[in-house]
């Protein structure tokens, strides 16, 4: 017994803090929010006990979802999350192949392209909302300005005041800084694939093409899935870029975060504590199979 | 060497642990130790900490010092969002019972939410102390005051929503009446569709409370205010033909508007009737300020009247202080507040902010031109409530209503479906 807890207890006292942090600030704090969640507390007379609340269990989270507002919202954040995906995996592996063959200057290009990481959602957001103004032709500015100078009238259209892909809009700056990341990435897994192998596929014969299929493609797959995940649930927290740009009242750019900033601010805790929940469901639909799927691999 | 290892490393971890608990306990007990409701300090909580805003703030409590020079002034003012960051903390703060001694809130419905959470005390004891009751108008009063006849707060400022600012250049270049005056919308509506020919913005708006801020001075325009005041009782149904009618020319109002409209916020908005690229402007008498800081002269370079149908009656939002419960200084509170009702205090804040004193006794004299016109109105003319300041209706209801205007004004919703949601916001 003594010896076990000579053994087990400095690592646990050592431990003690932090698991009493997380256990209090982040796992009380989510059963706290689905408590209220599963509440009437809609006023904010509820909220501080004035007027009673009763458990009302599912109904927040079934009214919800059979509002079109909210639908609006999780079809934005679908939307959003698909475009925002696709495109920084796209310029992420894109950049990264190109600048895996010996470049000149590579360290300079890799600098360029991981820079807009650093600057903040809301920075950037303020610039990308002067680019993305939406007025046309004679009173036309930023990108829309862009692209009469540059001719191209024809690509000229309102950004994200469109109400059904305005979102997307939005997703074009998520893309321009998060895809110097995906490289980053991406260029770490070009790197840690010893040269040998290529040289020994291009003895077997392997033309250019079957090279990148059967020997660099496996390799990077768990570098994608990383990729993937971090992307993934960033896109479903995004609330900063959205608010800088847009405002939490225009429709055209609502998601479930801005919903539950809204409900929050109308004293409606229950509604905005369901938000909540159904944000943090989704994102640990997209997070727990991953952490399964790394779990078995390190265990093989 | 290992021992010293092991225990270094308990060591470490009792400190950190020792470090959390203290984290722990901070908070709680800092406000008890003077909270012995002394007029030693009051902890003023505003968003005025900046421009004209803060510029009034400091008049304030220039006036403050002299009448009060025992009490300390600790400016708990919070920057940015137009005061929604100052909201989302007052809001924790109230919550977790670590009030200021006394907040900024628009006056009216806005802070019905305080007193259904019984956050704020009743101060009509103040008004009858500081002969507040007859200082400030009947009309303004009555709005103050709850069902039961408490008032829960003390104006510092009365601002106009209902104005319409213009740009004479753009009107002459279209070849309209320059003083811009409308008796109805339908004359308005007609000038916009000559200035939309013109090649400028016939009317400049900005972001969804814009918008609801134009909605709601063409329901007053189109219902009068009679039916508009009832719309926040009850007594005027929001299904009505009237309403229908009114949300048709807000529609058509709206389709001669700029297309950037939701990336902007007001002084965008009002900046482009200044720089001549838009003719009109529907914003509250907060915007002169705008005006006057680029040395633009009223009457000659921009004209200043009540929205198109709306004269004669006066869409007044009001700033006011509170005395919240378990305020931790209020004496401290009643002193602010003394000060605040008073003439001095309420010449010298106004004189500087741009807005008029709620007092019908102020002198004229010590106000800006624009500021007499509106002082002579705010004496004269119907006083009714604004819906997107906050004065007409609770939080909630004015979030729901800013949803379904955002919704229609993007072309996601028609008409119909427009005035249900609207309907179905004003009964909560």
């Amino acid at each position: 017994m003594s010896k076990t807890m000579r053994r087990v207890g400095p690592p646990l006292l050592l431990l003690a803090p932090s698991l009493l942090l997380l256990g209090v600030f982040v796992y009380g704090l989510i059963a706290a929010n689905f408590q209220m969640s599963f509440t009437d507390n809609h006023t904010a007379a509820q909220a501080t006990g004035q007027a009673p609340a009763a458990a009302v269990w599912f109904d927040n989270y079934t009214a919800l979802l059979a509002t079109d507002a909210f639908q609006h919202s999780l079809l934005n954040l679908l939307l959003f999350t698909a475009v925002f995906l696709a495109g920084t995996m796209a310029m992420g592996f894109g950049w990264a192949w190109l600048l895996e063959k010996p470049v000149k200057g590579e360290g300079y290009f890799r600098s360029i392209y991981l820079f807009p990481m650093a600057v903040s959602f809301v920075a950037s957001g303020v610039v990308w909302r002067w680019l993305l103004n939406s007025n046309q032709d004679e009173q036309a500015s930023g990108l829309n300005r862009l692209f009469q100078i540059i001719g191209l009238d024809f690509l000229q259209n309102n950004w994200w005041n469109n109400v059904t892909f305005g979102i997307i809009a939005i997703a074009i700056p998520a893309i321009w800084q998060l895809s110097g990341y995906v490289m980053a990435l991406f260029l770490a897994g070009f790197r840690g694939i010893p040269d040998e192998l290529r040289e020994a596929a291009r003895m077997d014969g392997a033309t250019e093409l079957q090279l990148y299929r059967h020997v660099l493609f496996p390799q990077l797959s768990p570098v994608a899935l990383s990729a993937l995940i971090i992307i993934g649930h960033m896109s479903l927290k995004s609330f900063d870029l959205i608010m800088s740009i847009s405002k939490p009242a225009n429709y055209q750019t609502k998601v479930p975060a801005v919903d539950m900033y809204v409900f929050k601010s109308s004293f409606d805790y229950a509604n905005a504590a369901a938000v909540g929940a159904i944000l943090l469901i989704i994102v640990a639909a997209v997070i727990i199979p991953y952490l399964i799927h790394t779990h078995r691999e390190e265990k093989r | 060497m290992r021992i010293n290892k092991k225990s270094a490393g308990v060591a470490a971890s009792v400190a950190v642990l020792g470090m959390t608990l203290a984290a722990c306990g901070g908070g709680s007990g800092s406000g008890d130790a003077d909270a012995e409701g002394g007029a030693d300090q009051v902890e003023v909580f505003t968003w005025w900490a900046a421009g004209s805003e803060k510029a009034g703030l400091d008049a304030l409590v220039g006036v403050f010092q002299e009448q009060h020079p025992d009490t300390e002034f600790v400016n708990g003012a919070v920057a940015g969002g137009a005061g929604s960051a100052a909201k989302d903390l007052l809001q924790t703060r109230l919550q977790a019972q670590d009030p200021p001694d006394t907040f900024q809130a628009h006056a009216g419905a806005e802070l019905q939410d305080y007193i259904d959470a019984a956050q704020i005390e009743d101060v009509s004891g103040l008004y009858d102390e500081f002969g507040l009751t007859d200082a400030f108008p009947a009309d303004l009063v009555e709005r103050l005051s709850t069902e039961d006849g408490a008032i829960y707060s003390i104006p510092s400022n009365i601002h106009r929503a209902n104005v319409m600012w213009a740009n004479p250049a753009v009107l002459e270049d279209a070849g309209l009446d320059t003083s811009a005056e409308y008796e109805d919308l339908d004359a308005f509506i007609a000038d916009l569709e000559e200035l939309d020919e013109a090649d400028v913005t016939p009317l400049s708006v900005a972001t969804t409370w814009t918008q609801v801020h134009l909605l709601e001075t063409v329901l007053l325009a189109d219902l009068g205010p009679e039916a508009y005041s009832g719309l926040w009782d009850g007594s005027t149904d929001w299904e009505s033909d009237e309403v229908t009618g009114a949300l048709e020319d807000f529609e058509t109002i709206m389709s001669f508007t700029n297309a950037d409209r939701d990336g902007l916020d007001w002084p965008e908005a009002t900046q482009q009737v200044i720089d001549g690229q838009a003719a009109f402007n529907i914003m509250g008498d907060w915007a002169v300020a705008a005006f006057e800081e680029q040395d633009k002269e009223l009457g000659t370079d921009f004209v200043a009247v009540p929205s198109p149908g709306t004269a004669g009656t006066f869409d007044f939002l009001a700033d006011s202080f509170t005395l919240p419960v378990g305020a931790p200084h209020p004496e401290g509170t009643e002193a602010w507040l003394e000060t605040i009702g008073s003439l001095e205090g309420q010449t010298a804040f106004n004189a500087a902010k741009g807005s008029i004193p709620a007092r019908t006794d102020a002198d004229p004299a010590e106000f800006s031109e624009y500021q007499q016109t509106a002082i002579e109105s705010f004496a004269n003319d119907t006083i009714v409530s604004s819906l997107a300041h906050g004065a007409a209706t609770p939080v909630a209801t004015l979030n729901a209503i800013s949803d379904a205007t955002s919704k229609f004004t993007t072309g996601a919703s028609d008409l119909d479906a427009y005035q249900s949601e609207l309907a179905a916001a004003a009964q909560g």
